[in-house]
């Protein structure tokens, strides 16, 4: 089942990529937008029974490897195709 | 002193800490594997600096669950003493073994450069024999140095004195100018709450030799020989 993790810098941290992705996309002309965050997506092919079952243990992966607590925030999607 | 050296795949700062343990300060030196799953006989573990597992998803996300960890944990929890050196430093803020955490360089940079550190804390066991009112020259070389922690995690921190060194001007001055990365507090090296585990981004092991005229970084190999020495001997009599 395929599992979607979305991971961000946590909002009040300082985020140097979103910083310089928001002022790069002021000189290309976009005008209005306010904040970026710049993070990661992990596009993850998990063995589960159902999706609630395979949305926790994205949730669990997110957790224990593929966020920081101190720093990031998490969201796990399960794509609808 | 019987020092283990830890190498992951990727690691490159893994000899000059073997260099400077064994023929500067005349310790005994293993280099232990990621994969290994024991500890040689220890007193002190370094965990050298570099680029383990590429940095890959962050500075020593990967490493800290490398098989070698839980002997490094246990080795800390029974007061051994451990030493990480930049990556070393972001590999114990993964594992745990240090509060907080890393983020990239404020100015996006990677830098490579002498800087100078102010000494928080005479006390520990890495830092005993640093003269008062000395600031050490020492290089460092990254890219993610800037370290964070929770406010209530950073005043803790500050209130069991484990800053161990923040960066300063040559006179000891903190300043913005002075701290190359945008670390919190300008931190550049902490201590654990029992004090027997130091993590720090700058580079000791690159300035301990005349040759390389820098050298006050031999003050913090210094201070862990002479903290062994005397509780090796205080040990025997």
């Amino acid at each position: 089942m395929k599992v979607e993790v979305v991971v961000l810098p946590r909002r009040g941290i300082l985020d140097p990529q979103g910083k310089t992705i928001s002022e790069a996309l002021g000189n290309t002309g976009f005008s209005g937008v306010s904040s970026v965050r710049a993070g990661k997506f992990f596009e993850l092919e998990i063995e589960a029974e159902s999706a609630a079952q395979a949305k926790e243990a994205g949730a669990e992966m997110a957790r224990t490897l593929l966020a920081n607590p101190v720093t990031e925030d998490f969201r796990v999607l399960i794509p609808s195709e | 002193m019987k020092v283990s050296v830890l190498v992951f795949p990727g690691s490159n700062c893994d000899q000059d800490c073997r260099h400077v343990c064994e023929k500067v300060f005349g310790c005994s030196v293993e280099m232990v594997w990621h994969r290994e799953t024991k500890l040689p006989p220890t007193d002190l573990v370094v965990i050298p600096g570099g680029f383990s597992y590429g940095d890959y998803l962050r500075a020593g996300a990967i490493a800290r669950f490398a098989p070698i960890m839980a002997a490094v944990q246990e080795h800390a929890e029974n007061g051994g003493l451990v030493f990480g050196i930049c990556n070393g430093f972001q590999i114990l803020l993964e594992a745990g073994m240090l509060p907080g955490a890393m983020r990239m360089n404020k100015d996006r940079r990677f830098i490579c450069k002498d800087i100078h550190l102010k000494v928080e804390n005479h006390e520990s066991a890495f830092s005993s024999a640093i003269p008062e009112g000395k600031t050490l020259k020492v290089p460092i070389a990254h890219h993610e140095g800037n370290w964070v922690a929770s406010e209530e995690t950073y005043q803790r921190v500050i209130d069991q004195g484990q800053i161990l060194f923040r960066y300063a001007t040559a006179e000891g001055e903190l300043t913005p100018e002075s701290n190359p990365n945008g670390s919190m507090g300008n931190v550049a090296g902490l201590i654990n709450s029992q004090g027997n585990v130091l993590g720090m981004m700058p580079h000791p092991e690159r300035a301990s030799e005349t040759e390389l005229g820098i050298t006050d970084g031999s003050y913090i190999f210094e201070s862990i020989l002479q903290n062994f020495n005397q509780r090796a001997s205080s040990i025997v009599s």
